[in-house]
C-alpha cells in the first residue's frame, strides 16, 4: 500500500495529521536541508510539549523553544554554527534566568547517531568506543556493555524511535521516494528509526525520473507517510543545487535572538503572521532569492546499463 | 591594512605549521578551519580535509562559515553519511590530526565545551560536545587552539567534554582511549607540548615573557628549560589570511 499510494499533502495537512502534543519529533539535516518550513508550521499549529530530537538544534529548534512548544531537547551540539549561541536555549537553562525550563538529554554527535542507528536497525541499543574519560556518562542513558568476544567494555546508548521524522530533500516523487545529494547527515537513520515520516521536497518529480538514478534515493517511499512540495523550505539553511546557505541571516540572527523582545517580534512577523512558506519568502523579498539561488554545477551522470 | 598582528592571526599561522602535506585532518569551525585552509594554500596543498558534516577531501573556495557549508561539497573527493564519518573515519582510526578548542582546559588537556558552573544550573550553557568527544577519543593526535587566560586555563574543568591525557587519576591507556590525545596547545602567548601527559610550555612568541604566560594560566605551569621563539607570519601570509581567507574578519578578530 505504502509503495504506490499518492501521499502528497500540504504542509498544514501533513503536520496536522501526524503530530500531536507530547510527541517526540526529529527534523534532521546537518546544516544542509534543515526543515525550517516544517518547524514554522508546527509553531503555527501550537503543537506543544514536544520532545525535540536533533544533533544540532540550530535556529529551527531554538525558534520552536522560544515559541514555547518544546519541553525536552535531545541533542549533541546547541550553537549557532560559526557564530555563537542559541539564545532561547541559554535563557531556559542558565542559572541567572531562574529554574531551568527545558529538560536536556545530552550526548555527543556519535552518541546521537548511535541512538538513531539502533532505532533504524531495529536493535535495542548501539555500542560505541566513546565517552571514557569524560563527564558525558552523567547522562544515565549512557551505559556500558562487556563485549562477549573480547571482554572490552564499550559504551552504549539506547535506541530512539521518534513519533515523527521530517526530512527535507531536493527531489521526491508522490510516493515519497526521496533523493538527496550533498551532505546527508543522519537523515536516513532518522527516517528508518521514526514511526511516521514526512518528506518535504524542493521539487516533485515523476517516479520515472527517480528510477533513472536509483543510487541517489536516500529514503524509499516504503517508510514515508506524507510528501509535501515546499520550494525554499529550508531557508536560511540550504539545498545543494537549489540555493545557498544564507550565512548573513545566521550572522544577523545573533542580534535578533539575543533580546526576547526582538526575537518575539521576528516570530510574529515571519512565522505567526504568514500562512505558509510562500508568504514567508515573499516577505523576505525577491532580492534574497536572487542572492542565494545556486549556480549550475552539473555532474555528468553514470551508465546504469547492463 | 592594519599591520598590527592579532592574537588569532598568530595562532592560525602557528597552527598551520603543524600540518603536513600527507596529513588527513578532521577540521573544526573557526580558527582550525582557517589554519587548515592556510596550510593548503602554502606548504601543504595536498592536505586531506574531512569535516564532520560528511565532506571528505574538501577543497572549499570560500571561507566556510559552518562546517556544513555547501562549498565543502563542491569538488570534494567524497560525501558520506555521518555514520561513515564517526564509524569508518574516526572510530576505525583513520584520522591523523584532530583540531579542538574550548571554554576551559586543564593541565592534562581535558577540554570543557559543555557548561561553566554546575551542570544542572550552569552560569553559562555552552554548545556541548558536537563531535569533539569522539575526535579527542580517536584521532592519532589532537591540536588545541585556544587563547590563554586564567578563566580558560583552569585547575579543574567544570565539565570534561573531551578526554585529555588523564582523568580521575587514570591514563588514556587505563581508560581504554585509542587515540594519542592532545599533542600541542597553540595559544596567543606560546605553545605547549604534553610531557608525560602534562602541559609544558615549550615555545614563546617574541616579546612575551615567561611570567606573562604563567599569569595567564590557572595552575603552576611547567616550563621547558629550552624555550624556542615562535616564528611570526610574513606580510604575504597576512595578506593571504586577511584579504583572501577571511575578508569579512569573521574569525580573525
Amino acid at each position: 500500500m505504502k509503495t504506490s499510494q499518492n501521499k502528497q499533502a500540504s504542509m498544514k495537512e501533513a503536520i496536522a495529521s501526524s503530530l500531536r502534543s507530547g510527541d517526540s519529533l526529529v527534523i534532521e539535516g546537518f546544516t544542509h536541508l534543515i526543515g525550517f518550513a516544517a518547524g514554522h508550521e508546527i509553531i503555527r499549529q501550537k503543537i506543544k510539549r514536544l520532545k525535540a530530537i536533533r544533533l544540532t538544534p540550530d535556529l529551527v529548534y531554538d525558534q520552536m523553544i522560544e515559541a514555547g512548544i518544546v519541553s525536552e531537547l535531545i541533542f549533541s551540539w546547541a550553537g549557532n554554527p560559526g557564530v555563537g549561541s542559541l539564545h532561547a536555549i541559554r535563557r531556559r537553562t542558565e542559572a541567572r534566568y531562574g529554574k531551568p525550563k527545558l529538560k536536556l538529554d545530552e550526548y555527543s554527535h556519535f552518541g546521537m547517531l548511535g541512538r538513531l542507528m539502533a532505532g533504524s536497525a531495529g536493535l535495542p541499543f548501539w555500542t560505541l568506543r566513546n565517552f571514557s574519560g569524560t563527564d558525558l556518562p552523567r547522562n544515565s542513558n549512557i551505559k556500558s556493555v562487556e563485549c562477549p568476544y573480547t571482554g572490552e567494555v564499550l559504551a552504549t546508548v539506547p535506541a530512539i524511535h521518534p513519533d515523527l521524522a521530517i526530512i527535507h530533500v531536493q527531489k521526491a516523487d508522490r510516493m515519497g521516494n526521496a533523493q538527496v545529494w550533498g551532505l546527508m547527515g543522519t537523515q536516513k537513520e532518522s527516517a528508518f528509526a521514526a514511526k511516521k515520516v514526512i518528506i518535504v521536497a524542493e521539487e516533485i518529480v515523476e517516479s520515472s525520473e527517480i528510477r533513472k538514478d536509483p543510487n541517489r534515493t536516500l529514503i524509499p517511499g516504503v517508510v514515508v507517510d506524507f510528501v509535501v512540495h515546499e520550494p525554499w523550505g529550508a531557508h536560511p539553511s540550504y539545498a545543494q543545487g537549489y540555493y545557498d546557505r544564507d550565512n548573513d541571516f545566521y550572522i544577523q540572527w545573533d542580534e535578533i535572538s539575543r533580546d526576547p523582545e526582538t526575537y518575539q517580534k521576528w516570530l510574529n512577523e515571519f512565522v505567526y503572521s504568514v500562512s505558509d512558506r510562500r508568504e514567508y519568502m515573499q516577505k523576505m523579498g525577491t532580492n534574497l532569492m536572487e542572492k542565494i539561488k545556486a549556480d549550475a554545477r552539473y555532474c555528468q551522470g553514470v551508465n546504469y546499463g547492463f | 591594512m592594519d599591520s598590527k598582528l592579532s592574537a588569532s592571526e598568530k595562532m592560525v599561522f602557528r597552527a598551520s605549521l603543524e600540518l603536513t602535506n600527507e596529513d588527513v585532518v578532521f577540521v573544526g569551525i573557526g580558527l582550525p578551519n582557517l589554519a587548515c585552509n592556510l596550510a593548503r594554500q602554502t606548504h601543504a596543498p595536498d592536505l586531506f580535509m574531512i569535516y564532520e558534516s560528511g565532506a571528505v577531501g574538501a577543497v572549499p573556495d570560500r571561507l566556510p562559515v559552518s562546517i556544513g557549508d555547501p562549498c565543502l561539497v563542491t569538488g570534494a573527493i567524497s560525501v558520506v553519511s555521518q555514520s561513515d564519518i564517526f564509524h569508518g573515519f574516526l572510530q576505525r582510526g583513520n584520522i591523523q590530526v584532530g583540531f579542538l578548542g574550548g571554554a576551559q582546559i586543564d593541565r592534562y588537556g581535558n577540554i570543557n565545551t559543555t557548561v561553566v558552573g554546575d551542570y544542572d544550573q550552569p552560569q553559562v550553557r555552552l554548545p556541548g560536545s558536537g563531535g569533539a568527544c569522539e575526535i579527542a577519543t580517536h584521532s592519532e593526535k589532537i591540536l588545541i587552539v585556544m587563547k590563554m587566560s586564567p578563566r580558560s586555563f583552569v585547575k579543574e574543568c567544570d565539565f570534561v567534554t573531551s578526554p585529555g591525557h588523564r582523568y580521575q587519576g587514570k591514563t588514556r591507556k587505563e581508560l581504554g582511549l585509542p587515540g594519542g590525545g592532545p599533542s600541542k596547545v597553540i595559544t596567543d602567548l606560546g605553545v605547549c607540548d604534553f610531557i608525560e601527559g602534562e602541559m609544558t610550555l615549550t615555545e614563546i612568541y617574541p616579546g612575551v615573557k615567561e611570567e606573562d604566560v604563567q599569569k595567564a594560566c590557572g595552575w603552576d605551569l611547567k616550563i621547558s628549560d629550552s624555550l624556542k621563539e615562535i616564528e611570526l607570519p610574513s606580510s604575504q601570509i597576512l595578506t593571504l589570511l586577511r584579504d583572501e581567507l577571511d575578508p569579512q574578519r569573521l574569525y580573525l578578530k
